[in-house]
């Protein structure tokens, strides 16, 4: 689960990181009020106007303004940024429309430094990596020069050790040029062990602050917080239900994961409703490979109901463009009879208008197909998955 | 013979008198696996009941704890059904009371919780599968999952998957070719997991009764690459592939929570490329898993 940048700051702020004064805010005139409060309370006329949005790139894309003419000019520049199509190149061309942003104090910055932790699946630890290449991608960084980032993994009974900080902060030089070398020193390693404390509290599984700044007093300030939660650990973190963005969910992604359904909209027009992850992919995958377009991933889970058949059904057709759909079960713990029976009812139910073309394998494979066949319903049987894939791309053919 | 499992497996199932465990131990038992032990807390001392293979009745003890259970039956490997709030603890209590085996079918349970069992596992003799996997079967010895029995056939090819369905697809193709499997093992779909490709297909490598292997993979990680890497230097048996998702976005989680192409890396198609340069023939399409290993024979 992702969360925005100032969500991201709040959170820091609770774990003692520090964090640039800033102000969220959802209307050109908020901004205003907010870079005139800002000014007064540090003296510095310069702020920095952020797009709020759940994707990087933003600087680059033109949606992080630096503003040295005052809380007017923040009106101008907040009201040319909300409401506008902020494209990054992790948002996609279509981009993310900006409804929120969050007005900033300006900084001296001396020097931009990357810190960022993940989890490294290979050895199963949580790994702290550091840059002196701050402000930049740091995917180019680690392709081109991977050491220029360093690593330090943290032991999985404990925590990220003081040595372990202390090497990262001197391996980046970060007391080099700073007023007061020691300060920075010590600000940076705290800082690394109250991220790692937060990462682990919060479940993080990714957590980035590009870029880390060192100011021209030697202070220590994460200018960007990015946070993304493991999805798994929301049973102990109820709280997260307060910080999604219904804005920047997809919509029905959003209801299919409360069906406890898994649903990634894609931008073809075959539908697919498949049971289990790899089995929905490798069907997309197929459909392909035949000359189709698949519109979503759809992973209807092991205990598919009617109900639930008729759900997702209608989240595939929820997307206009769907001019057919691909039902592929392997029935292990499903039966393929509890599942035609579903299929019928939400045939029956929406008034299905589009070719349907159901491959059943598995248990009770038999009974399924009997009951298809039985149920007068335009459903196209297919015995293999290559036969159903390339039974429903020529019918979503011939049907254009 | 097999790897890791065989009708010698004496196996306690903790989270048998859940949904999901009850139905599954009982198909289990049905299909012939030793079960038993299974472990609730708070139900020591009652008996679980299922029909065995032959519809004679095999009342099955229940424990408190999976060391009441080990030191009672003898059980050697675990199977978990527990939710995912208390599943990583499950694994450390198999571990402690010295399972060899512990397979672990709950999905959902935190990453980080399973980087601190990880962690606590190093070291111990205790082997992990999974979690968020379907589990492990030597076809007509022993089942120790939730995988549908009666599609699998006994024979002489490995076969190793991240996937849960898509495996049974693949294990259906090769039942289909007369292929019959020594034993299929699903090592699940998430991010941080126990025994990963390469030491299962060390396993596999070593085992006189495996003759080929069917490795299935998906989009996210490098665990493939590792696979690929491992192959090319130590696995002299014919090995086909087939890898998930080529069709995947970026940066969308596609069901299995491992399955996620990040930071550039993890895709299909880079997959595809260490393992084929490594020997490995990959499937074109997930319809030819099992003529794809058929054609290397």
């Amino acid at each position: 689960m992702k969360i925005h940048e100032y969500q991201g700051k709040q959170i820091f702020s609770r774990y003692g990181i520090a964090v640039p004064r800033g102000i969220a805010c959802l209307s050109a005139e908020a901004a205003q009020s907010a870079a005139e409060q800002l000014i007064k309370e540090t003296g510095n006329p310069i702020v920095v106007v952020k797009s709020q949005i759940h994707a990087g790139g933003r600087g680059k894309g033109g949606g992080v303004k630096v503003v040295k003419g005052g809380p007017s000019a923040v009106l101008a520049v907040a009201k040319s940024l909300l409401g506008s199509k902020l494209v990054t190149h992790q948002t996609g061309p279509e981009g993310r429309t900006v409804r929120r942003l969050y007005v900033e104090q300006g900084l001296a910055i001396a020097r931009e430094l990357y810190v960022g932790l993940v989890v490294d699946r290979s050895s199963g630890r949580i790994v702290v990596m550091a840059s002196s290449e701050g402000g930049v991608e740091i995917e180019e960084v680690a392709k081109h020069s991977p050491e220029k980032i360093l690593r330090e993994a943290i032991d999985p009974a404990g925590s990220l050790r003081p040595y372990q900080a202390r090497k990262l902060a001197f391996g980046l030089h970060v007391g080099d040029k700073s007023p007061a070398p020691k300060l920075t020193v010590q600000q940076f390693a705290d800082t690394l062990q109250r991220l790692s404390s937060l990462f682990e509290k919060e479940d993080c599984s990714m957590c980035e602050i590009n870029p880390l700044v060192i100011t021209d007093q030697g202070q220590v300030v994460a200018l960007d917080a990015k946070l993304v939660f493991d999805d798994n650990a929301s049973i102990r973190h109820a709280d997260w239900s307060e910080l999604v963005d219904p804005n920047e969910e997809d919509a029905v992604e959003l209801e299919a994961k409360r069906a406890g359904l898994s649903y990634v909209a894609l931008d073809g027009n075959i539908g697919c409703l498949v049971n289990g992850a790899g089995l929905a992919m490798a069907t997309m995958d197929i459909i392909k490979h035949y000359g189709g377009n698949p519109a979503n991933f759809l992973d209807v889970g092991g205990g598919a109901s009617a109900e639930s058949v008729t759900k997702a059904f209608n989240m595939i057709l929820s997307s206009r463009q769907v001019k057919g759909i691909f039902v592929n079960i392997f029935g292990g713990i499903m039966r393929c009879d509890v599942i035609a029976e579903g299929i019928i009812q939400a045939t029956r139910q929406l008034s299905l208008t589009v070719p349907l073309v159901v491959r059943l394998a598995g248990t009770n494979v038999e009974q399924g197909r009997e009951l298809l066949r039985k149920s007068g319903l335009q459903i196209e049987p297919a015995d293999t998955m290559g036969d159903g894939a390339r039974k429903i791309v020529k019918a979503v053919q011939h049907a254009a | 013979m097999s790897i890791l499992v065989d009708k010698n497996s004496r196996v306690v199932v903790q989270g048998i008198t859940g949904a999901a465990g009850s139905f599954h131990a009982k198909q289990c038992i049905a299909y012939g696996t030793q079960i038993v032990a299974g472990v609730t807390p708070n139900r020591g001392g009652t008996v679980f009941d299922a029909p065995g293979p032959d519809g004679n009745s095999i009342h099955v003890p229940l424990f408190d704890t999976v060391l009441d259970a080990v030191r009672t039956t003898g059980a050697d490997t675990s199977v978990i059904f527990v939710p995912a709030a208390g599943a990583a603890d499950a694994i450390l209590e198999a571990a402690d009371a010295g399972c060899s085996l512990v397979v672990c079918i709950t999905e959902g349970i935190p990453v980080l919780d399973m980087i601190r069992v990880k962690g606590a596992l190093q070291g111990s003799p205790t082997r992990l599968i999974g979690p968020n996997c379907p589990g492990i079967i030597t076809p007509g010895q022993c089942k120790v999952g939730i995988m549908p029995g009666h599609i699998h056939l006994p024979g002489r090819y490995g076969v190793v998957s991240r996937s849960g369905t898509l495996t049974y697809e693949a294990v259906g193709q090769l039942t289909e070719l007369g292929m019959g499997q020594s034993t299929c093992i699903g090592i699940g779909g998430d991010p941080v997991s126990g025994l990963d490709f390469v030491q299962v297909l060390d396993l596999f490598n070593r085992d006189p009764d495996t003759d080929a292997i069917l490795l299935i993979g998906e989009i996210g990680g490098t665990a493939e690459e590792r696979a690929a890497d491992f192959i090319r230097q130590n696995v002299r048996k014919p090995v086909a592939g087939f890898i998930a998702g080529t069709m995947a976005p970026p940066g969308k989680r596609m069901g299995h929570a491992g399955a996620i192409i990040s930071g550039g890396t993890g895709t299909a198609k880079e997959k595809i490329a260490a393992l084929e340069a490594a020997g490995v023939k990959v499937a074109a399409t997930p319809a030819d898993m099992g003529t794809t290993l058929r054609s290397l024979l």
